[in-house]
This record gives structure tokens, sequence and C-alpha cells, in this order.
């Protein structure tokens, strides 16, 4: 058995743990520390497959970003859990039953001839980044840019979903700072100038 | 040597789970999220696992590209969830029935 084996073992024992932690514990807390959990060990399965960029890609965005909003959103709201925790029993064995059949299934379509695919030689050479990039910019470029879009729609909508007008708030109103003329805000004042005489009255 | 087929069980035994956690939770919003988080995870373990024994670029660009549209949909969903909570008071499935579905 040789190292990687050895690892890739660990890792997925890890990994399978901390999945059925997510889904079985009650405290929501918890299970968003154990997805953590679970990206990370992803993140480690995914650089033993030399696909160093979207192991990296994978803590910053889902660890860094998705988890830590999840998080946030869990502790923001105040949740009862008990009567989310109902059915859980009832539910149990149909979810297990369903899931057995399932991976048995899917094991069966594998099947015994995919055990004896070998890695190839990197494909990607020294620098998987690199690889990544080459195709993303060349033959992907429009999903690419699409993908930056659907970003943008994402943050907008969250954010348009997520405010509300407070009575008695403050804000500024865009359109009627941009329609301000000069005349509004300066009132010319015509005055008599000041004579010579009238300034030596002043100063002693 | 790890074989495809580790791999590929691997991403079986998760999505099995999810699955599983869908079913078993189907109460609780947040967990119901999750459960959909850890399943994309699987894809996308499937998809690395094919690009990296196939010597093909556009598995991993996948799920580069299934990573974006993940992070965008929970976004929105956390954010449907805050508006729920905020008029509603509760993430209870059994109660959000105002659709009549």
């Amino acid at each position: 058995m040789t190292l990687d084996l050895i690892l890739f073992y660990v890792f997925s024992a890890v990994l399978v743990l901390a999945a059925l932690g997510v889904i079985s514990v009650k405290n929501s807390v918890h299970a968003a520390l154990l997805l953590v959990l679970c990206f990370f060990t992803t993140s480690a399965l995914w650089l033993l497959m030399q696909a160093e960029f979207l192991a990296i890609a994978l803590v910053l965005v889902y660890v860094g970003a998705v988890m830590v909003l999840f998080l946030f959103v869990v502790m923001m709201l105040d949740i009862k859990v008990e009567p989310l925790r109902e059915g859980f029993i009832r539910y149990l064995p149909v979810g297990v039953i369903v899931a057995v059949v399932m991976l048995v299934e899917m094991l069966a379509l594998m099947g015994v001839r995919t055990m004896q695919i070998k890695p190839p030689v990197d494909p990607a050479g020294a620098s998987n980044t690199a690889w990544l990039g080459k195709a993303l910019f060349t033959n992907f470029l429009l999903p690419f840019e699409v993908a930056a879009v659907i970003l943008t729609v994402a943050v907008v909508a969250a954010i348009m979903l997520t405010l509300r007008k407070r009575e008695g708030t403050k804000y500024q109103n865009p359109s009627r700072q941009v329609a301000v003329q000069a005349r509004d805000r300066v009132r010319i004042v015509k005055m008599p100038s000041a004579t010579a005489a009238s300034t030596k009255e002043a100063t002693p | 040597m790890i074989s495809l087929a580790h791999f590929l069980v691997l991403g079986t035994v998760l999505f099995c789970i999810s699955v599983a956690g869908i079913f078993i939770n189907r109460k609780n919003i947040i967990t119901l999220l999750m459960a959909i988080e850890l399943m994309l995870l699987s894809v996308n373990m499937n998809f690395v696992a094919f690009s990296r024994y196939l010597g093909d670029a556009a598995g991993q660009v996948f799920v580069f590209f299934i990573l974006t549209v993940a992070a965008a949909e929970s976004a929105i969903g956390l954010a449907i969830l805050v508006v729920l909570f905020r008029n509603r008071a509760t993430i209870n499935v059994g109660e959000i029935d105002e659709l009549k579905g």
C-alpha cells in the first residue's frame, strides 16, 4: 500500500464521517462547521489528484465565503430546533433505504472495470493552473464571461432581496443630486463696492 | 496507486449521504441547503476525477463554473431565507404553505 493510497483512505474516512455528521447533528452551527471540514478534506483529495487550482479555489470560495455566509445566517436567525427535528426518526428508514438502493445501483453501473484504470501522466505538466487557464481563456471564454454576469446578478439580487427601508433613515437621492443646478446652491448678491474713504474709517 | 474507481465510489457515497440528508431533514431549510452543497461537492469530485484520468481540461473548467453557480445559488438562497424569516419568523418547511401547493 503506497502512501498516496493510505492518504486517500484517511481523507475519505474523514470526509464520509463529516458528511454523515452534517446531515444528522441537531445544532445547525455544528452542521455548518462539519461542512467546512468536508470542504477541507475534499480539497486535500483534489490535491492528491493534482488539481491544485481547484483545491485552493474550493477552500477560498467555499470555506472563505459561502460557509461564512451560512454561519452568519445560522447565527442571525433565532431558530427553535425542536419543531424542525420532528419526523427525523419517522423519515430515517425511508431515507436510508433510498440512499442504500441508490448506492448499490450506482456501484453496479460503475462495475469492476474502472478499478483497473490507472492515472495517466499528468497532462497539465508542471502547472495545473496554467493548463486550466489556457483552456479557460481560449475554448471557454464565453462561458467565463457569462459566469461573471451570473455572479453580478446574484450580488444585486441578494442585496435587493434583503434591503429594507426603515422609517426615519436619512439617505441620499441620486437623481436629485445629479439634477441640481448651480443657481440652486449659490445665490449672487449685488452689493455696492467699498470706497477708499469708508475703508480708512473702518481701520483706525 | 489510486484508481479512478476510488474517486467515483467516494463521490457516489457522498451523493447518497446527501440524498438521505434531504429525506430525513425535510423540515429544516438550512440543513437542506447544506445537503445540496454536499451533493454539488460529490458531483465536482466526479468531474475532477474524470478530468484527471482522461487528461481533459474541460472537466476541471466545468467544476470552476459549478463553483461559481453554487456560490450564486447559496447567496440568493440565504437571502430568500432571511427575508422569509423576517416575514414569517419561522424556517419550518411544514409551516410555509402560503401558496397552497
